[in-house]
């Protein structure tokens, strides 16, 4: 039997995951938003200390600073954008007639100056860049949104639109792989503490295409990006639940994120996949939250 | 005869290295001239970013007729023009000996 089907199938049966009829588009139910939203106050007992800068930004982002930031040399597939009806009276004749008869009417669809975001951090470095130049002490911020990929599956650990909480640190070499390495370190001890089994390995981006191997070959030859993984639908290939990314200056660059000094920022970035989190704790504590172990409760609702 | 082998390979790896600058300068997008680069040189450290490497890669595949084995696709086979060479070679030899 198909372990990930199955899990997926105990999660409608338990209504924690309601089906909309497309794979990877779930509802959630109550209380699964309260294990998200527990585990996010969790979060921000371990992180809040650090005085990160809170912005949050809907699900869509700018089409101008999506271009920018290169997301489609490197994940094409993966991109999601919002089309929108922009014809005349005529047009909208000829678009209810294919509905009507069943052919494509998304044709004249045409491209908004909106895409879905692709990770919560995305739209962060061009409102950052727009400030002018980062104080000595680099620059912290907390986010988190909702996030698509285009990726249907039948796993609910990868859902096409899920939440992704994210701390990004801007300033030096050293300043932004402490960061990293803080919240590595950070990470292990969070997930013991509600009782979740972890690895931390290295690891690549999913990179589009035979280009994209050499991509992935050099983020790991680099050490760029680590993550937390814990099994869910496999021990064997136990799914990544938080990233720890270093992008050097690339990002600094490619937006014009600057020091005090004049010299360009190096960023780094600390994601938690929130949906796969909550997911792990009902596939390792069972699928109904007043049964956890009395300390994974503890930890997260106190 | 060994003479004239001798200098056919030398004349091809002159004219393998020509392709590789020519390629570099036209796709590598580094701030100096490739002429300033010895063919030891750190290309990374020159400028090469991952995605041009990329570029670069596809380049050559697309001038020498090869395809690089995901072995080889990483750093260290574009790390300088000698280090390309290498990595050409390597691949058309192993394409000789199929």
């Amino acid at each position: 039997m198909d372990m990930q089907v199955s899990f997926l199938d105990r999660l409608f049966e338990a209504g924690l995951l309601i089906d909309t009829g497309v794979d990877g588009l779930y509802g959630r139910s109550g209380e699964f938003e309260e294990v998200i939203a527990a585990f996010e106050r969790l979060i921000d007992r371990i992180g809040g200390g650090d005085g990160a800068e809170a912005m949050r930004f809907p699900p869509g982002m700018n089409r101008a600073y999506f271009e920018t930031s290169g997301y489609m040399k490197s994940f094409p597939q993966l991109a999601g954008t919002v089309h929108s009806f922009c014809g005349n009276e005529l047009d909208h004749m000829g678009l209810l007639k294919c509905m009507e008869v069943g052919e494509d009417w998304t044709e004249g669809q045409e491209a908004t100056d909106i895409v879905l975001t692709p990770a919560a951090c995305y739209p962060l470095y061009p409102t950052v860049a727009r400030r002018g130049r980062l104080p000595a002490a680099g620059g912290l911020f907390d986010l988190q949104s909702y996030c698509f990929r285009h990726e249907p599956s039948k796993d609910p650990a990868r859902q096409q639109l899920f939440r992704m909480r994210e701390y990004v640190c801007m300033g030096t070499e050293s300043q932004v792989t402490d960061f990293r390495q803080r919240w590595m370190d950070r990470g292990v001890e969070m997930m013991k503490s509600i009782g979740l089994e972890v690895t931390i390995d290295i690891a690549n981006d999913p990179f589009f295409g035979r280009a994209g191997k050499m991509l992935a070959n050099n983020q790991r030859d680099q050490n760029l990006k680590f993550e937390l993984l814990i099994p869910i639908t496999s021990s064997a290939k136990p799914t990544a639940c938080m990233s720890f990314n270093y992008h050097q200056d690339a990002f600094g660059t490619k937006w014009g994120l600057y020091l005090e000094d004049g010299s360009t920022a190096h960023t780094a970035c600390v994601g938690f996949g929130l949906e796969r989190i909550a997911l792990a704790l009902f596939h390792t504590h069972g699928l109904k939250t007043k049964e956890w172990p009395e300390d994974v409760r503890a930890a997260l609702w106190g | 005869m060994a003479v004239s082998d001798e200098r056919s390979k030398t004349l091809g790896d002159f004219m393998m290295n020509q392709t590789i600058r020519e390629l570099l300068g036209r796709l590598g997008g580094l701030p100096v001239a490739v002429t300033e680069l010895e063919d030891s040189a750190d290309l990374y450290a020159a400028g090469l970013s991952s995605f041009a490497s990329v570029q670069l890669m596809l380049g050559i595949e697309e001038a020498f007729d090869i395809e690089f084995p995901d072995n080889l696709l990483n750093r260290k086979s574009f790390a300088s023009i000698a280090a390309i060479e290498e990595t050409v070679s390597m691949i058309l030899k192993a394409r000789e000996v199929a």
